[in-house]
């Protein structure tokens, strides 16, 4: 990016910490990491600067009364496919040279509405199309901005690995049950053996290239004449993620090909940051523990397809109680929308506690994507991403009523109610307009 | 029977599109000049001489055996230019790349490439569409080869010659991208995997050169650098066009451009009103296409369709204006409509819509020009510049004005009459 443009996109950037500070009172605090608090939280310059029984308001701050309301940090979903044009390179086996990155939509009204349900943060991820799929990124879902502005600022990029069905599926559309066949993923492999096969062979290639530019290297250090190795965009990530510079998200459901890639892994030396779906996981939870990597599945879903089969919804207590950090994604537009009701099923079914349940959409992705630092819980000092709820967010009687991301405002159901009679006539206007200019046309015989 | 060979030639003349009349020396006279590159004449002279612009002025006189034209009443234009067409080249044109090749495996197998693949080789002088514009007040196209992701290099070509040849103005302006995928047939399959096709073309390109470079000078010890004619016909086009229709297009379109250094244009434009300043500072030029988004006639009348869509629609007339107002360099361009009317009524839009009658003459003179290097040669009336001059009898943007000359190369065309239009019920419907 040349210097104007860059110049360009910061300043059009909103300087974090312009708008005024935020005070809610008298609120229910759900910190996640700290505890309940009653009393009242500040955001101030993009920032939670205070919680506390008594906060001070400072001059200029919005007062919120919290009286019967909750707080709590922004949802994380650690599996998402909103918010971009394009989701699977299927043609490949070894998709890594595509890139999430360059087909975001911050349009995509699924955005706005993953807000309404109090999402702050999502992984956006490559389909599963392909045994070695795309770069991944993290996103805050700062509604009204461009790709540029949403991305999460020093979250370290992913990239989708897939295991089972989908990779294998040569030929038929992802989904099943009988779709039309996808001619673009006709190709190798067509068994979880090929597919074991696909990730060793290319993590090969990656040793090679790696190993080709260290040859270069040498022999440019020793005064020697070389020509540079050509770059190649398909083996450089998988480079980074033998370095540790970029995290693995792997789709898997069954425990047979869950320690498959774990063994893989551990031969050519990187690490599985997290099983995606991992239904099966539950079955070799120790194993999982013992490498530190994490699990993103889903609370109650079963049987959709042959590899569902054996999910329990005690997964996530399961794995929990083995030592393991566990979140619940959507991989949904839809399910993006409830992810704390998606939590709340973890009390009913393993008897996590309340806080444990918060923990699986908040700071336990935010611990899978090393983004903990910044985001996850209610901490003085950690982006001001907190939500504002009618009840306890665990109870399906309860609403989102207010999102802020970096302390800025980007959802408010009253508003949004408010405003809706102003759109429909404005898109009644639109209509309108449009079919009073087609009209003489559609008179020609 | 005289009577019928002397029919028949002007037959053949009629279906020739007027051939030129004697080439050579006019004194276009007492006309209104509109010269886009200065203040207009109100009442001034062209001298053309040799196929080009020899003078233009107040009481110029005629040099000897000049044909003097009185265009008392008329306004002469520099003759347009249609900056991203296909006009002259023929209409079955099937550069297919791999078509009937296996399907792509990965990057490697250069799918949906034919970038040496130049239009300037493959124009058709006989072509209908060269007279239909011609006949419009076009003198001038920007012929690109289409339907790959690099389609090929395009040329500038004016609309009258006998010979192919004859009609290039320049051979290589650029090279035309799309984003499209394979459709079924192997690598890229995606939006994502054709941008990731685009960006591991540019890196091999600029490896093929490195390596090529040392090669070159140390050719003994080192491994020969393989021959890739992809990557040549990349490396010789310095311009690229890059679809962007929206202004997420744009962003992600400009963004690519700049993170692999590409000389960009971008063709599309409708929702370009939203990035005007991105635009204007990473000096993109924009190629506005004439053919306006709007709801598919057949449409499922109770099709309920997004705000974000209907804006779209609403807004992409004031795109050129919105340009102009910040100083992006900007040029219309015909995208598949191909009777010159229907365009003119398309940048008449534009004008009701905010855009200065002025610049929308620009855009279809200079402006063109000057975004492929030739604003030396064509797009303005200036002494040494080619001889392409429409002349008509009234302002260009109203429906009724008739052009009564177009100039290509310092010819001289006049338009056939034009069809009457059909009457309401009468004749063949659509």
């Amino acid at each position: 990016m040349n210097k104007l443009t860059w110049l360009a996109l910061v300043s059009l950037a909103p300087a974090i910490g312009a708008d005024a500070p935020v005070i809610i009172q008298n609120a229910t605090i759900l910190t996640v990491t700290n505890g309940t608090v009653r009393g009242s939280i500040l955001l101030q310059n993009g920032k939670i600067a205070a919680i506390g029984e008594r906060v001070t308001a400072p001059e200029g701050a919005t007062v919120i009364d919290g009286a019967g309301k909750y707080v709590m940090p922004g949802i994380i979903d650690c599996h998402s496919h909103i918010m971009a044009d394009a989701i699977n390179e299927g043609a490949v086996s070894v998709s890594s040279m595509v890139a999430m990155t360059d087909v975001l939509n911050p349009e995509d009204i699924a955005i706005y509405r993953a807000l309404a349900g109090g999402v702050t943060t999502a992984n956006i991820l490559h389909g599963s199309a392909n045994p070695i799929g795309g770069k991944t990124l993290v996103m805050k879902l700062r509604w009204g901005r461009n790709a540029e502005e949403m991305k999460f600022a020093g979250a370290m990029p992913g990239i989708k690995f897939a295991l089972g069905e989908n990779p294998k599926r040569r030929g038929n559309a992802p989904g099943g049950g009988g779709a039309p066949p996808n001619p673009a993923n006709l190709r190798y492999p067509a068994t979880r053996m090929g597919v074991e096969d696909v990730i060793r062979e290319a993590f090969t290639q990656a040793k090679a290239y790696q190993a080709s530019w260290e040859d270069y290297r040498a022999k440019t250090t020793r005064g020697e004449l070389a020509i540079p190795p050509a770059r190649d965009l398909k083996l450089e990530p998988l480079v980074e993620v033998l370095e540790g510079k970029r995290l693995v998200h792997a789709h898997c459901y069954r425990q047979d090909e869950i320690l498959m890639l774990l063994h893989a892994a551990d031969e050519f030396g990187f690490k599985i940051r997290t099983l995606q779906h991992a239904l099966e996981a539950y079955k070799v939870a120790k194993e999982i523990a013992d490498r530190g990597t994490g699990v993103s599945t889903f609370a109650d879903w079963w049987d959709y397809k042959m590899e569902a089969e054996d999910a329990i919804p005690y997964n996530a207590a399961i794995l929990t109680r083995k030592g393991v950090v566990v979140s619940i994604n959507s991989d949904d537009p839809e399910l993006i929308r409830h992810l704390d009701k998606e939590a709340a099923k973890a009390v009913r079914y393993g008897g996590l506690s309340e806080t444990e349940a918060l923990s699986l959409i908040t700071i336990n992705p935010a611990k899978q994507l090393l983004i903990d630092k910044q985001v996850g819980s209610l901490e003085v000092g950690k982006d001001a991403d907190v939500l504002l709820y009618d009840g306890h967010p665990l109870s399906n009687f309860s609403k989102v009523l207010k999102v802020w991301i970096d302390g800025r405002e980007y959802f408010d159901r009253d508003q949004d109610l408010a405003g809706r009679p102003q759109k429909q006539s404005e898109k009644k206007d639109l209509v309108d307009k449009a079919a009073a200019e087609q009209r003489p046309a559609r008179q020609t015989p | 029977m005289r009577r019928t060979v002397c029919r028949l030639a002007l037959l053949a003349m009629a279906v020739n599109g007027m051939r030129a009349q004697a080439p050579g020396r006019y004194l276009l006279r007492d006309a209104r000049i509109v010269r886009v590159s200065g203040p207009v004449l109100e009442r001034g002279s062209v001298v053309i001489r040799n196929g080009l612009i020899e003078a233009v002025g107040a009481n110029l006189t005629p040099p000897p055996g000049a044909w003097v034209i009185d265009c008392n009443g008329l306004t002469v234009y520099p003759g347009l230019i249609d900056a991203l067409s296909t006009w002259g080249l023929p209409s079955q044109s099937g550069a297919g790349g791999r078509n009937g090749a296996s399907p792509a495996a990965g990057p490697e197998d250069r799918p949906l490439t034919v970038s040496w693949v130049k239009a300037a080789d493959q124009i058709a002088p006989s072509e209908r569409a060269i007279q239909t514009a011609r006949d419009g007040g076009y003198t001038t196209a920007v012929v690109f080869p289409r339907g790959n992701i690099f389609s090929g290099q395009g040329a500038v070509i004016n609309m009258a010659g006998e010979r192919a040849g004859q009609m290039v103005v320049a051979d290589s302006v650029g090279q035309f991208l799309t984003l499209r995928t394979s459709g079924g047939r192997g690598y890229p399959a995606s939006l994502l995997g054709s941008i990731a096709y685009v960006r591991q073309i540019y890196l091999d390109a600029e490896h093929y050169k490195t390596a090529k470079a040392i090669y070159e000078k140390h050719q003994e010890g080192l491994p020969r650098p393989a021959y890739d004619r992809a990557l040549e016909g990349v490396l010789d086009s310095s311009l690229v066009l890059l679809p962007a229709e929206t202004a997420i297009e744009i962003e992600r379109m400009t963004a690519l451009a700049s993170e692999l250094k590409l000389k960009a244009v971008l063709y599309g434009g409708h929702e370009a009103w939203r990035e005007t300043e991105l635009l204007q500072q990473s000096h993109t030029p924009v190629l506005v296409s004439l053919k306006y988004p709007e709801r598919a006639r057949d449409a499922d009348p109770a099709l309920d369709e997004p705000v974000r869509v209907l804006r779209l629609r609403e807004n992409a007339p004031a795109a050129p204006g919105a340009l102009a107002k910040a100083g992006v360099p900007f040029a219309f361009y015909s995208d598949g409509v191909n009777n010159p009317r229907d365009l003119m009524r398309a940048v008449k839009k534009a004008i009701d819509a905010g855009l200065a009658p002025a610049d929308a003459i620009r855009a279809l003179t200079l402006t063109p020009a000057e975004i492929y290097g030739i604003g030396k040669r064509i797009g303005s009336i200036d002494p040494g510049k080619i001889a392409n001059l429409v002349v008509t009898d009234g302002d260009l943007f109203n429906p009724e004005t008739k052009i009564k000359y177009t100039f290509v190369d310092g010819n001289k065309f006049e338009p056939l009459p034009e069809e009457p239009p059909a009457r309401p019920g009468r004749g063949p419907s659509r």
